[in-house]
């Protein structure tokens, strides 16, 4: 299945969603005098919309995060384009702060992507100063405190003054998703964002990211490599192979009856207690 | 909805991974989320002490207390007191009124030289005269590192290229020669007012020819740092270069330029030292350089007189020691295997001792 075929059927450009269009990476790998080009992404279209979960799976290495750096602007695509509400998004200017307002990303190393050496209050504050100048320092700091309510650090204000470091790792991606909360973001890019916490906080986290997302109707791009998570908090799964998208529908169907070869090796890998057990019972009886 | 794929199928009676459309996906054993919750009050708990205990907003980046800190602090701090108090109680220290080459005594304590200063009062406005060069020479060195290393390793690209290539070619040419070459054509050039010969003039010098390695240094930190997830997520929320290398990024190389800028003052006071002693020094004040410069043409050792020669030779040596300790205890701040390696190494003794104690009880036989 080709990702190419569904890029055009986008054609809804008016509404609110949040569109890669053909998107192209390729890197340029240098060694010595040689040179090759490593293409990370390959002609990759798909479209957020509020209210709705997309999930990127894939392994390693299969571009998902390329993906992600793109949408949210810290990479420029080599080809094709991101549309915002239908319009060409900027590559500077006032224009890409407008983009930024709306397109914001949660990622995957809470301990490296809080400043050690700022207090929590400053990585929220920072996003409401630049998006919403107008504000008064007072109500930036009742802002603060109600991102950080919101996503479940209460009381605030012991949790504003703190440094990352005296956080646990899921406290952490908290502060990240209300970070991204921050300058009233309609799209959420969340790379990987639960990979690097324990197993036992995954899920907490997770969850607080659904319940946002209803509240606020946010489109989010949920790139994983898990797919017990993809299928529970997506509407529509995408499987990105070696920098294409080799299958995508319904999070349910392509779980269920998965077409691509690729996809149903990813599913076999997946560790799952029940069929390992009926497994057991299988060569019990058959032994 | 098949069951030909059992893999993922539902389960009702699995609670585990019951995966209703709206029930929240429950954890399987709740035991481990009790353990975490434990962790994050023992987390806070930790915090309220560390927050009793030495508070601080600063204290993550403060050196710790070790020997070596505090006896640096001590020398750099008693001299600076003498650079600051000392000039305030002594005598002027061009006052020629007294004897010449006296020894020290109650009334001139570390003698006179052989135009009859006071080499006490000599010393004094001298410490002040290098510090004042040290001081603005590194402050110079700090920003053009700054400039040269930190913008070019996080801008990267062309412009590091640019900034690199000059850094380069500043850092290969041979300092003191140049900067005798320097000093010697803007000390003579004219229009420059008061300026030529003095001691700001030869800070500026030394600045401008002293920052090529720590922009090394610099850049090379930078480059690490700007590939921080923390400076991305700075980029998504809005901020500008500017803003993220002076908010973001800088404060976290805080350690590295505190050394940089130590290393920059010992270079200046030292290069000041050098280019006094050989003439090139500032004539209109007095530093260390100039009064061993004055020491050398007057003959001091010929005729005897120590007490004008070894004090200010002390007190360069002093001040860069004292610099170079505060310098290493920023170093294993910097790096924190330099401060454990002394403590593993008592722990492992310990250990090695315990366990000979525990063997001798039998616990192992």
């Amino acid at each position: 299945m080709s990702a190419h075929g569904t890029a055009t059927s986008g054609t809804s450009a008016t509404s609110a969603s949040l569109e890669a269009r053909n998107l192209v990476k390729d890197f340029r790998l240098r060694s010595g005098v040689k040179s090759r080009i490593l293409h990370a992404v390959r002609d990759v279209s798909f479209t957020l919309e509020p209210g709705r979960t997309i999930a990127l799976v894939g392994e390693s290495g299969s571009g998902k995060s390329t993906i992600a750096r793109m949408m949210a602007k810290l990479e420029a695509p080599s080809s094709g384009e991101i549309l915002l509400d239908g319009a060409p998004s900027a590559t500077g200017g006032s224009r890409l702060a407008s983009y930024r307002r709306d397109v914001q990303m949660v990622f995957q190393d809470p301990f490296g992507s809080l400043n050690p050496f700022h207090p929590i209050r400053h990585h929220l504050e920072r996003p409401l100063r630049i998006h919403h100048p107008r504000l008064s320092s007072k109500e930036i700091g009742a802002r603060v405190d109600e991102l950080l309510e919101r996503v479940r650090l209460s009381p605030a204000s012991t949790f504003a003054d703190r440094r990352p470091h005296e956080l646990s790792g899921g406290q952490r991606q908290r502060v990240a998703i209300a970070r991204a909360l921050a300058p009233g973001a309609r799209f959420i890019i969340a790379d990987e964002p639960v990979s690097m916490l324990d197993v036992s906080i995954r899920l907490g986290v997770l969850n607080l990211l659904a319940e946002l997302q209803r509240q606020e109707q946010l489109g989010v791009l949920y790139i994983t490599h898990d797919l017990a998570t993809a299928r529970h908090f997506s509407d529509e799964i995408l499987v990105m192979y070696r920098g294409e998208i080799v299958e995508r529908g319904p999070s349910e169907r392509v779980i269920l009856d998965p077409q691509h070869e690729y996809t149903k090796t990813l599913l076999e890998a997946a560790a799952d207690p029940d069929r390992l057990g009926r497994l057991r019972d299988e060569v019990r009886n058959g032994g | 909805m098949d069951d030909s794929q059992p893999t993922l199928d539902r389960a009702p009676d699995d609670s585990g991974y019951a995966m209703g459309d709206d029930a929240p996906f429950q954890a399987p054993v709740s035991a481990e989320a009790v353990r975490e919750s434990a962790r994050e009050a023992s987390a806070t708990a930790a915090f309220a002490v560390a927050q009793a205990g030495r508070g601080g907003r600063f204290r993550h980046i403060l050196p710790s207390r070790s020997g070596k800190l505090i006896n640096g602090l001590v020398i750099v701090g008693l001299i600076t007191l003498f650079g600051i108090f000392g000039p305030m109680i002594a005598q002027p220290p061009r006052d020629s009124d007294n004897d010449a080459l006296l020894p020290p005594s109650a009334e001139h304590w570390l003698g006179t030289t052989k135009l009859g200063y006071d080499v006490f009062s000599q010393l004094a406005w001298g410490t002040r005269g290098s510090l004042f060069i040290g001081l603005v020479a590194g402050v110079v060195a700090l920003v053009l590192a700054i400039v040269f290393g930190v913008f070019a390793g996080y801008f990267g690209g062309v412009a590091d290229e640019v900034l690199t290539l000059f850094t380069n070619i500043v850092l290969v040419i041979p300092g003191l020669p140049v900067v005798m070459v320097i000093a010697a054509y803007v000390q003579t050039a004219e229009g420059l007012g008061p300026l030529a010969r003095s001691s700001l003039l030869v800070a500026l010098v030394l600045g401008i020819t002293g920052w090529a390695g720590s922009a090394v240094v610099l850049r090379a930190q930078a480059r690490s740092l700007r590939t921080r997830e923390y400076v991305a997520a700075a980029r998504v929320a809005g901020e500008r270069p500017a803003r993220i290398i002076f908010v973001e990024i800088l404060p976290n190389l805080v350690p590295l330029l505190a050394a940089q800028f130590i290393f920059g003052v010992i270079f200046a006071v030292l290069g000041e030292a050098g280019l006094s002693y050989l003439g090139l020094g500032p004539t209109g004040s007095i530093t260390l350089g100039t009064m061993l410069n004055d020491a050398q043409t007057g003959q001091a050792v010929g005729t005897g007189a120590w007490w004008w020669f070894v004090p200010p030779g002390l007190i360069i040596a002093a001040l860069g020691a004292g610099l170079s300790l505060i310098n290493f205890a920023i170093d294993e701040v910097v790096n924190p295997k330099l401060r454990l390696a002394p403590e593993n190494a008592k722990r492992q003794r310990q250990a090695a001792k315990a366990g000979k104690g525990v063997a001798d009880t039998g616990a192992f036989a």
